[in-house]
């Protein structure tokens, strides 16, 4: 029984450092995303897409303004929505 | 009924209300005070946490600084929306997993020590009390225009009204204060902008109608906009002259800042569930994009209608003249505000006429001359600050509207000023007085301390406020940079790394301390004019300003951590396992209820 006991948790270990390393992956991902639209598109990348209009002016322009409000929106509803489906996948919810 | 009355009705019953949320749900018990019981729903939390950072330097003052600057101000776009996205990813679940009250707590338990905890304490007083300062100077500008009183008289009613619903209503008074707070406040921020971008592009959506057809003209508004504004020797306003390097930096020293602000950061101690913390930082975000994808369109259009105002028949016909200002009705807040003292015009050439251009710019210098317009720019003031709460009454609309724009410009201040007077007083008694001083402090005498701590801050607050370091947004985005190198990258190692006590310890103290010196190098000492070495336009390094700073502090933070906590002994086990335990939600609930 007591061999029984420590196999349970030494599998809670596993879930637990699988768990996170899946959230890092995510987190890591989305920083990217974050990183990309806002000092990306929106500032250092902007000659790049000073070809690509937009009314009356160029894409980055718009992100710098508005489009990178929007991609931050969306990273953390995704985020959201990621986290608390992989919690239930590991068991690791609140419930 | 004039627009004086009208405006006193709107501040009038909208303060009504929030007093009136404000004793409707006084706290009891000290769970209460600080976390609203933890019952409150993400969309609620959201909305309250949206209200609460939405200051005065959001509604009151961004716009303006795009106005005037264009793209190169995108950076307050990107850093006070972008640093809910660190908020959501890497604090907001962990925290509230964490289950307990404020941020100092978290930081003396995860590093195990009590000088942590009171480092923590210190960089949060210093950085809320410099954004207090902020507000109360944005409440001093509004209360003086819209109550027609002096700046002094002003500040000193919104200080009463702050003090009111913050140390009687506590936490759960506030959230509640704060949702009808952000509903008068967005309401008063997008109706202007509705009416104005139907004016302009005949599109009801500002954000839509800023990329849209200037309707009277049939080019694209940005278009316009560039052309109108490079011919009076302006740069351009969508196009990139600031220094990348320092936009970059400032971008993400509000970034950091945002998911370091204490005040913001508690919001998500009260949400009752990991899951809702993680959705709370999305619903706050949703209700600050719907200001912040309305800043940048309100911020053209009102640059746009101000240059028409000031060229009636085009930048090449003739500039308007002075008996125009005095005469006609719709330059009427032009007198108005030039009362205040934030707006002026002279005619300097005794033309009779006022041209606006910028006469450092030499080709409109000669093009004016030329045009017998004279050498100088006559309009000679204009107060970035002014920008919102005058736009109303620059596109001539209704005089309710400006009222529900004076009660929305207050809402804004006085919301974050009472959140962030809330998370020092917590400080103070909940971290300092019953975490370190007096252990055994009764429930009745902690909430008394919290009290006392309010009415101290309020205090020094107001005094600051009346001899500020600088406008409002400027004082705001120092607050930012001191938050971001001192509290965001503690609470970080505190969850992502192994750091250990003395690392935390000499990473928040010398984050703070580089900050600060740079600050006052640059600021001033204590704020106190004239004792700078340094201005903002030939920094000490390089091109980083003083308001940049805070990215720079965070990232020695993160250096001087790493490298005392590899030299000095590993964590003890039992906080190991904390860290791994704060990593997963399952068990939140117990943790929460051990309060």
């Amino acid at each position: 029984m007591a061999d029984h006991t420590s196999q349970e948790a030494q599998s809670a270990e596993t879930t637990d450092k699988g768990y996170w390393a899946a959230n890092m992956r995510i987190i890591y991902i989305s920083l990217v995303i974050w990183a990309v639209v806002s000092f990306g598109f929106g500032i250092l990348l902007r000659p790049m897409l000073a070809g690509i209009q937009v009314g009356g002016t160029d894409l980055g322009f718009w992100f710098a303004q508005q489009g990178s409000i929007l991609v931050f929106l969306g990273l953390i509803f995704f985020y959201a929505w990621r986290m608390n489906k992989l919690d239930r996948e590991y068991g690791v919810d609140e419930e | 009924m004039d627009q004086f009355t009208i405006n006193l009705l709107f501040v009038g019953a909208s303060f009504a209300l929030y007093i009136g949320i404000a004793i409707w749900a006084r706290a009891g018990s000290t769970s209460e005070f600080y976390a609203a019981g933890r019952g409150v729903h993400p969309v609620t939390n959201g909305m309250a946490t949206a209200a609460d950072w939405m200051s005065a330097a959001s509604f009151i003052s961004m716009a303006g600084l795009i106005a005037f600057t264009g793209y190169d101000n995108s950076s307050f776009l990107m850093g006070w929306t972008g640093g809910y996205v660190l908020l959501a990813l890497l604090l907001a679940p962990y925290l509230r997993k964490f289950g307990k009250f404020t941020v100092s707590e978290f930081i003396g338990d995860r590093f195990y020590s009590p000088t942590a905890r009171l480092v923590a304490v210190i960089c949060l007083i210093v950085a809320s009390t410099t954004y207090v300062i902020g507000q109360m100077t944005g409440v001093g500008v509004a209360f003086g225009r819209f109550l027609e009183v002096s700046n002094t008289t002003g500040l000193l009613i919104g200080a009463c009204v702050v003090f009111a619903y913050a140390v009687f209503g506590g936490m759960k008074g506030v959230t509640y204060t704060q949702v009808a707070q952000y509903v008068v406040l967005i309401m008063a921020y997008t109706i202007p902008a509705i009416f104005i971008s139907l004016q302009l592009t005949g599109n009801p959506i500002p954000a839509l109608g800023l990329f849209g057809d200037h309707a009277a003209s049939g080019e694209p508004l940005l278009q316009k906009l560039d052309a109108i504004v490079a011919e009076l020797g302006f740069n351009e306003y969508t196009a990139h002259h600031a220094d990348t390097f320092n936009m970059v930096l400032f971008t993400l020293s509000l970034m950091i800042g945002t998911a370091g602000l204490p005040h913001v950061i508690m919001r998500f101690f009260t949400v009752p569930k990991v899951a809702d913390a993680r959705w709370s930082a999305g619903w706050a975000l949703v209700f600050i994009a719907l200001l912040y994808l309305t800043a940048p369109a309100v911020g053209a259009m009102a640059r746009l209608n101000i240059t028409e105002m000031m060229w009636p028949n085009g930048t090449s016909g003739e500039p308007v003249s002075v008996e125009m200002i005095e005469s006609e009705p719709r330059y009427d807040w032009m007198a108005t505000w030039q009362k205040t003292g934030l707006l002026g015009w002279e005619d300097k050439n005794g033309d009779g006429r006022i041209a606006y251009f910028n006469d450092k710019d030499a080709d409109a210098k000669a093009a004016a001359e030329a045009a017998g317009w004279g050498s100088e720019n006559e309009l000679t003031k204009f107060n970035r600050d002014i920008l919102v709460l005058a736009n109303p009454e620059i596109a001539n609309l209704p005089s309710w509207v400006i009222g529900l724009v004076a009660a929305g410009g207050l809402a804004a201040a006085l919301s974050t000023a009472a959140g962030l007077l809330l998370a020092i007083s917590s400080a103070v008694s909940h971290d300092l007085m019953k975490g370190q001083l007096t252990p055994n402090i009764s429930e009745k005498n902690e909430l008394l301390s919290a009290r006392i701590a309010m009415a101290v801050a309020i205090a020094v607050a107001t005094y600051l406020g009346l001899n500020p370091p600088g406008f409002a947004a400027q004082t705001v985005a120092l607050a930012f940079g001191l938050a971001a190198a001192s509290i965001f990258p503690a609470l970080m190692m505190g969850i992502f790394t192994k750091v250990n006590n003395k690392g935390a310890v000499a990473g928040m103290l010398s984050g703070l301390g580089v900050t600060l010196i740079y600050i006052f190098l640059h600021k001033g000492w204590f704020f106190i004019p004239d004792t700078n070495s340094f201005t903002d336009a030939d920094p000490l390094l390089g091109t980083i300003k003083s308001t940049s700073f805070g990215a720079i502090g965070a990232m020695v933070n993160f250096a001087v951590a790493f490298t005392v906590s590899k030299m000095t002994a590993p964590i003890p086990t039992e906080i190991e396992e904390l860290v791994e335990s704060v990593r997963i939600p399952r068990g939140a609930g117990a943790a929460a209820a051990d309060h």
